[in-house]
């Protein structure tokens, strides 16, 4: 497993300026897809919930491979609204048969966030004897008849921007909906295609792939991954040259970058073939693969980071000026903005995780906090 | 002959859940319910929060068309803050926007409708040497011959009907169906060129874009563009001209209200001329588009809320069990009016109105060539054409705007977020006329209101009792086998639905946001 999943990496590793997944390596991995289980692709249904399609637009895009020969050489996709040929009962059907005769061997993709109030009723989706069927009831019956589940994106992930401050649904991440299967988390809003298909291909070749304490695959969201140290942009964090207004040069701190807190590999991979990302854009990073995300009433997809404090120097506080014009001259300049920037992300994530996030209360730092825990 | 009731639910390829209810008698669609079948609660999600997070918030109301959305918040923005973007922030923002419309219509053509004409099952006869083609006939045949029973999902099972019956054409939309998924995910490119990514972009705010402008992003652009106008050009209005002038009952079929609207949209100057110009075709006349003339009514839709206002007086609440209603999505009217929105009614209001010579010219060429009268566009067929037709014109324009950039020119006006203020941002989106309200109070959102494309076509009845653009669209059509209703999903899917956007709900106490006229 290890030694395979390292191979899995050095291919993946290729992939850096967003010809992930190339396409020459695909006839090998469906050699032995093949030689595993016949068929050779992964039966998959994909469910949307509280979704806005943007996921599995995302999966559309998938470039390399593309998402034709995903469909024919990967997966068997069985059920997906966006594409699906069949409709209606027809549409509902294939899901019906897949739970019975394809029991345990399907992967259960859910993309969108679960209603839970009204007893369900803010999402349903076809007919039973001429009554309504909640998604919160095709979410649970799907995931007790499948292999594993799999959420795409924020919604499926976190509850994302539906359980937001007031959450006026109840929605619901699908792990807090699905018990006794194992759940693979690919947030981001949306996530990347290839980090899709690249945990598909994972599950189909390797099995279930090394997965952080969020259940998100470290391969694509590890802690190598912080989007502030790969950021191309950081050259300017660590000289002290920040963004004031869109448009202008310089490291986006300032205009309400999440890049410190957020964990993902676009700032390498890029996104769209790899034309731009969200920082080399101009547009600050909204931390759309954290729990965090989009925060509450009382905090801003912009606000700026907290202050920290840098460990090992006078304290000195670190707000974006006070950090480039303090460390930039400096030998320990990357040392100090690294462990700056990791304290932040580590302080960010406790709160989010272990206070936060149940009580949907805003993500936002106070200053106070972090002094007393220190 | 009994009436019957077909129950279509979910109707797939659309975006979202959309249930679709149609009584059958002789053959034919008498009565009809167009349903919403989820509810987020994006404007309640959105208040209290600061302005500037509605750009990116509202864009995720919908994965399909997010730059609509985006664009109709940081225009509401640009109003509310009084800030104007310079002339690259306009001509990107509309950059941004175009390029969703070739991405939204590729896909609604070849990935979401043509599944409903084109017999896919044609690939088996396929007898040429395209690596692509064949590979895509041994998948089918292998699954088939071994008696695996999803042979060819997602795209198989599928309603039995009167598909194309002649190979070549089947097969010649089966590799252009893999050749869109290419030119559309270029199309996604040119979006992110100048977004960062997509769906969902990161550089839309007030006062114009973030995006960083040089000349390589602009060649980038342009060399995408001449390669996706190729297609649309040479391929995607070839593909539809020959599907429509298989299914010519298809140009009377899903005629509908017969009433439009445009609130016209992506400004091409700094003076306020639009590319899509605005106003209404009603009872058969043209007229001007005054937004204050629109209202929304909640008798058949999941709401306890008082009816038939905008702005809503009192409190507006979910009401997911309330009797008699049966949609997520209120009724809106235009001056008591049911109005269709969309590329139809962009084409129709631009026609009548002589808007744009090289519009009106290539739709006459188009209604030559097959053989019809304009009254013949406003049908199934009709709404397939003028989305066509529009992204020939939009791609033209598209290569003069981004002439017009000057890389060493700004493209943000700075803002301040004002303590209260209020905002509307009018546009056209790839499904029709989109419309974003803001009220701001004490620095945050106070209240928030969307008014989108699919709540206008796909709404229930109004109070009156009259039927939506949808339902209406659908009584008279025939129904050849009530088991396999291959003709409803052709009608509503000309209207390219998009459920994610439309189910929305307007909270307020009081009258905070005021329809203007534009």
């Amino acid at each position: 497993m290890l030694i395979s999943r390292k191979k899995f990496l050095q291919v993946s590793a290729g992939s850096i300026a967003g010809v992930a997944l190339s396409s020459l390596w695909l006839p090998k991995l469906l050699s032995a897809a093949d030689a595993k289980n016949g068929k050779g692709r992964l039966p998959v249904i994909w469910f949307q919930a509280q979704a806005c399609s943007g996921c599995a637009v995302s999966f559309l895009d998938a470039a390399y491979p593309s998402v034709d020969d995903v469909l024919i050489e990967v997966i068997s996709l069985e059920f997906n609204p966006v594409i699906m040929g069949a409709t209606g009962d027809l549409a509902m059907g294939v899901i019906e048969r897949m739970m019975v005769e394809e029991k345990g061997k399907y992967i259960f993709v859910v993309e969108g966030s679960i209603p839970t109030e009204a007893d369900g009723f803010y999402c349903t989706v076809g007919e039973k004897e001429g009554n309504p069927v909640t998604a919160l009831e095709w979410v649970k019956n799907i995931a007790a008849n499948s292999m594993a589940v799999v959420a795409v994106g924020a919604c499926a992930s976190w509850g994302g921007i539906p359980s937001a401050p007031p959450n006026p649904t109840g929605a619901m991440p699908a792990s807090k909906i699905v018990t006794g299967k194992p759940i693979i988390n690919i947030p981001g809003c949306p996530p990347h295609p290839d980090w899709m298909v690249g945990t598909i291909v994972n599950v189909l070749k390797y099995g279930i792939p090394e997965l952080d304490k969020l259940n998100r695959p470290t391969m694509f969201y590890g802690t190598d991954k912080l989007i502030h140290d790969n950021c191309e942009l950081r050259q300017y964090f660590d000289t002290g040259t920040f963004a004031k207004d869109y448009g202008d040069k310089g490291c986006l701190y300032e205009l309400g970058c999440k890049g410190p807190v957020s964990h993902c590999d676009v700032s390498t991979r890029g996104w769209n073939g790899g034309v731009n990302w969200c920082n080399r854009s101009g547009g600050p990073c909204i931390g759309c693969t954290e729990p965090f995300f989009p925060g509450g009433a009382g905090s801003g997809l912009y606000e700026k980071l907290p202050a920290v404090e840098v460990p090992g120097l006078e304290k000195i506080n670190i707000n974006a000026n006070t950090v480039g014009v303090a460390l930039g001259g400096v030998v320990v300049a990357g040392i100090g903005a690294h462990a700056a920037a990791r304290m932040i992300a580590t302080k960010y994530r406790q709160n989010k995780e272990e206070k936060n996030r149940d009580k949907g209360t805003p993500y936002i730092l106070k200053e106070k906090e972090e002094e007393e825990d220190k | 002959m009994a009436k019957q009731i077909i129950t279509v639910d979910p109707l797939t390829r659309i975006e979202g859940h959309l249930k679709i209810k149609v009584e059958v008698e002789n053959g034919k669609v008498t009565n009809a319910f167009s349903t919403g079948d989820m509810f987020r609660g994006w404007e309640i999600i959105l208040r209290e929060r600061s302005p500037i997070d509605a750009p990116p918030i509202a864009q995720r109301i919908c994965g399909v068309c997010p730059i609509p959305h985006g664009t109709g918040a940081v225009l509401a923005l640009d109003d509310a803050f009084g800030v104007k973007p310079p002339a690259n922030g306009r001509i990107i923002r509309n950059l941004m926007l175009a390029s969703e419309f070739i991405h939204s219509h590729l896909l609604h053509f070849y990935h979401l409708a043509a599944l409903d004409f084109v017999d896919i099952t044609a690939i088996l006869n396929y007898k040429g040497i395209d690596p692509k083609l064949n590979k895509i006939k041994d998948w089918v045949k292998s699954d088939a011959d071994a008696g695996v029973k999803s042979a060819g999902a997602p795209f198989l099972p599928r309603y039995k009907g009167d598909y194309i019956k002649d190979d070549a054409v089947n097969i010649a939309a089966i590799a252009n169906y893999i050749k869109a998924l290419e030119i559309r995910r270029k199309a996604h490119e040119m979006l992110a060129i100048f977004g960062g990514k997509i769906p969902h972009c990161q550089t839309l705010f007030a006062g114009g874009v973030a995006t960083q402008l040089n000349l390589e992003r602009i060649i980038n652009f342009k060399s995408r563009l001449a390669e996706v106008k190729s297609f649309i050009d040479n391929v995607y209005i070839p593909d539809v001209v020959a599907v429509a002038s298989l299914y010519p009952d298809y140009f009377k079929i899903g005629k509908g209200v017969g009433n439009f609207i445009s609130y016209g949209g992506l400004p091409t100057d700094d003076n306020g001329k639009m590319h899509y110009d605005s106003g209404t075709y009603i009872d058969g006349n043209i007229g001007n588009f005054d937004s204050n003339l629109i209202a929304e009514f909640v008798k058949y839709s999941k709401y306890s809320s008082g009816s038939g206002l905008y702005p809503l007086n009192g409190e507006t609440t979910p009401d997911a069990k309330k009797d008699g209603a049966y949609s997520w999505l209120k009724a809106p009217r235009y001056n008591g009016k049911v109005v269709e929105v969309g590329p139809l009614a962009r084409a129709i209001i631009m026609y009548l109105k002589g808007s744009d010579s090289d519009h009106k010219s290539l739709i006459d060429s188009a209604l030559s060539t097959l053989g019809l009268q304009p009254a013949d566009l406003i049908s199934v067929m009709g709404r397939h054409a003028a989305r066509a037709l529009e992204l020939s014109i939009l791609t033209d324009r598209m290569d003069e705007w981004v002439d017009e950039l000057d890389p060493a020119a700004p493209v943000h006006t700075k803002f301040k977020i004002p303590k209260t203020s209020e905002g509307m941002g009018l546009t056209e989106a790839a499904r029709g006329s989109l419309g974003h309200w803001i009220s701001i109070d004490n620095f945050r959102i106070a209240n928030y209101q969307a008014v989108v494309p699919t709540t206008w076509n796909g709404g229930p009845r109004d109070d009156a009792g009259n039927m939506g653009p949808y339902e209406q669209a659908l009584i008279g059509t025939p129904i050849a086998d009530v088991e396999n209703p291959i003709e409803v999903g052709r009608v509503i899917r000309s209207f390219d639905p998009c459920l994610a956007c439309a189910v929305h709900i307007v909270e307020g106490d009081r009258e905070i946001l005021k329809f203007r006229v534009c």
